[in-house]
């Protein structure tokens, strides 16, 4: 099951004639760091790490806060055509986004976004998802916990600052981790939207080391072993958090 | 009720900002997507209205049947290997054993990994020339096949990775399927000197349906979408050997610019997605469970 990772990094430390030798060797005779200095002089790593940072980070605090507080209204507000407006949002969840890249598209030529972080990130500002999970963990908040602030003079912001959101903080994490990595690892979207080298993301950097004929195998895997490794540490720290977000889930990253 | 009075306005503020992105983004262009698959556009010129031709050239495309039929074969490969072998991950890691916990994580590892790693990962494993596999395929005198430089091997090629990084993901959801089981119905019939192998196939595995059909129909609504992991193995070929149906929306709008004409592959598939998802809750009786 690791065998791969192993053998990613283990070939990423090879130079190139141990990296394609027969019969294979497990471990580098000669381990070097020769691949990772050739990495460093093609891509722009910093850069690149520095924009998927910040994407994430922009992306899923954004669309946590519009998550929480729809559904916060969905849960806890009256207001006429709630159902049918849940209804449509559930509906949504229904839409593969590979049935919309095109229309988006072009859309986002329209407005003048094409190979723009703005362009790249506002169709993921929203989830329907992230909705509806957070109505969930809202609607469990006790009516008498919100009529005692309500009677204390507490509007509804404060409300959802002060008591909504506090208590629904296990759903917002669990959202938080899915939807992270859904953001840090999307390919399709950025390769559609973005071309300019400065404002890829990583996995998309990493996918264009790839030679139109001759590819650096072992310049390769030394960028997959540095992308892998903030998640396996992230992995490593959250494991129980992620996996139990997974379940919350039930769907793939 | 005074406090249920003039909320629609604070619900407003609550909501748009979800609403909005949502609309624009996400509603609109799926709108658009339908009302596009009527015409051609080829981004230069104007649309032009023409009915339901795309979809009857579609029927007669030989490039879609065959992405058709190999997101078929592809997803008749990479189910069953990663149902296998997910269910025997769940049911040998049910239990707590020393090192358990590390196995999960080792089998989850893949889950998080980005498809875009685990294709380059793959594809080096795969590599015809200097690839691990065909390295130690060589050392017991076999020459290794090309993968997925290979017609007939590419299919496999992309399978394969695909089955390992999502095995950890079956895993879990089947993991909490067992868990949901009473012991005690396995007791009782343990009692009754029931055999493992009569407890697993009479009792374990047909109160583990609610979470099969789950994975089932998941894993349905995902694969009839693969992408990434294709596009970076082969982008499609060896001589179209691995190409699906999103690699061939892409192709025809961003290589060949035939925006109506991959609308309405779009439309097809959504339409495809959709029938998939309803026939298996209408045949969820026959088969699931629930206790």
């Amino acid at each position: 099951m690791l065998f791969p990772f192993f053998w990613m990094i283990s070939s990423s430390l090879k130079n190139s004639v141990e990296a394609f030798a027969t019969p294979p060797t497990l471990i580098p005779k000669s381990p070097t760091f020769e691949n990772y200095r050739n990495l460093f002089e093609t891509l722009n790593l910093p850069r690149l790490f520095l924009n998927t940072i910040l994407i994430s980070i922009t992306v899923v605090s954004l669309q946590l806060f519009t998550s929480a507080l729809a559904g916060y209204a969905f849960a806890r507000l009256y207001f006429r055509g709630k159902n049918f407006l849940f209804f449509i949002y559930l509906a949504t969840m229904m839409i593969p986004f590979q049935v919309i890249i095109v229309p988006l598209f072009i859309e986002m030529r329209a407005l003048g976004l094409i190979d723009s972080f703005l362009g790249l990130g506002l169709p993921m500002l929203s989830s329907a998802f992230g909705v509806f999970l957070m109505r969930q963990a809202m609607l469990a908040i006790p009516k008498e916990l919100e009529e005692a602030a309500l009677i204390d003079g507490a509007n509804h912001f404060r409300l959802f600052f002060s008591v909504a959101l506090p208590l629904a903080l296990p759903s917002l994490a669990a959202l938080g981790i899915l939807s992270f990595m859904a953001v840090w690892n999307a390919y399709l979207w950025p390769l559609i939207i973005i071309f300019s080298p400065e404002k890829m993301t990583l996995p998309l950097a990493l996918a264009n080391l790839q030679g139109e004929n001759l590819t650096d195998w072992p310049m390769v895997m030394a960028g997959t072993t540095l992308a892998i490794l903030p998640i396996a540490f992230v992995y490593l720290l959250l494991q129980k958090q992620i996996a139990q977000s997974f379940l919350t889930a039930g769907i793939k990253g | 009720m005074s406090l249920k009075s003039g909320q629609s306005r604070t619900a407003a503020v609550f909501i748009a900002p979800s609403l909005i992105p949502l609309v624009l983004f996400l509603i609109l262009p799926m709108l658009a997507a339908g009302v596009l698959s009527f015409t051609t556009w080829d981004l230069l010129s104007p649309p032009t209205w023409v009915g339901f031709e795309n979809f009857k050239a579609l029927l007669h495309d030989a490039n879609f049947r065959n992405a058709l039929q190999n997101t078929l074969i592809f997803i008749a490969g990479y189910l069953p290997l990663v149902y296998i072998l997910g269910l025997s991950a769940a049911l040998a890691l049910d239990r707590k054993f020393k090192g358990s916990m590390a196995l999960r994580a080792a089998f989850f590892l893949p889950v998080i990994t980005s498809w875009v790693i685990v294709a380059l990962l793959w594809k080096w494993i795969l590599n015809p020339n200097g690839g691990v596999v065909n390295s130690a395929l060589h050392l017991f005198g076999i020459q290794g096949p090309g993968w997925w430089t290979s017609k007939s091997w590419a299919m496999i090629s992309v399978i394969v990775p695909s089955a390992w990084k999502d095995l950890g993901w079956v895993m879990l959801i089947l993991l909490a399927g067992l868990q949901a089981i009473p012991p005690e119905y396995k007791e009782a019939a343990a009692i009754d000197g029931a055999s493992k192998r009569q407890i697993l196939l009479h009792i374990t595995l047909p109160l583990l349906t609610p979470a099969s059909f789950f994975v089932l129909v998941i894993s349905l609504i995902n694969n009839f979408q693969v992408f990434d992991q294709i596009w970076i193995m082969t982008s499609g070929g060896p001589e179209g050997s691995t190409s699906v149906i999103v690699e061939q929306i892409v192709k025809n709008s961003f290589a060949y610019g035939k925006m109506g004409y991959a609308s309405a592959m779009s439309m097809s598939l959504f339409a495809i997605i959709m029938a998939v998802t309803v026939i298996q809750i209408r045949l969820q009786k026959k088969w699931v469970n629930y206790a």
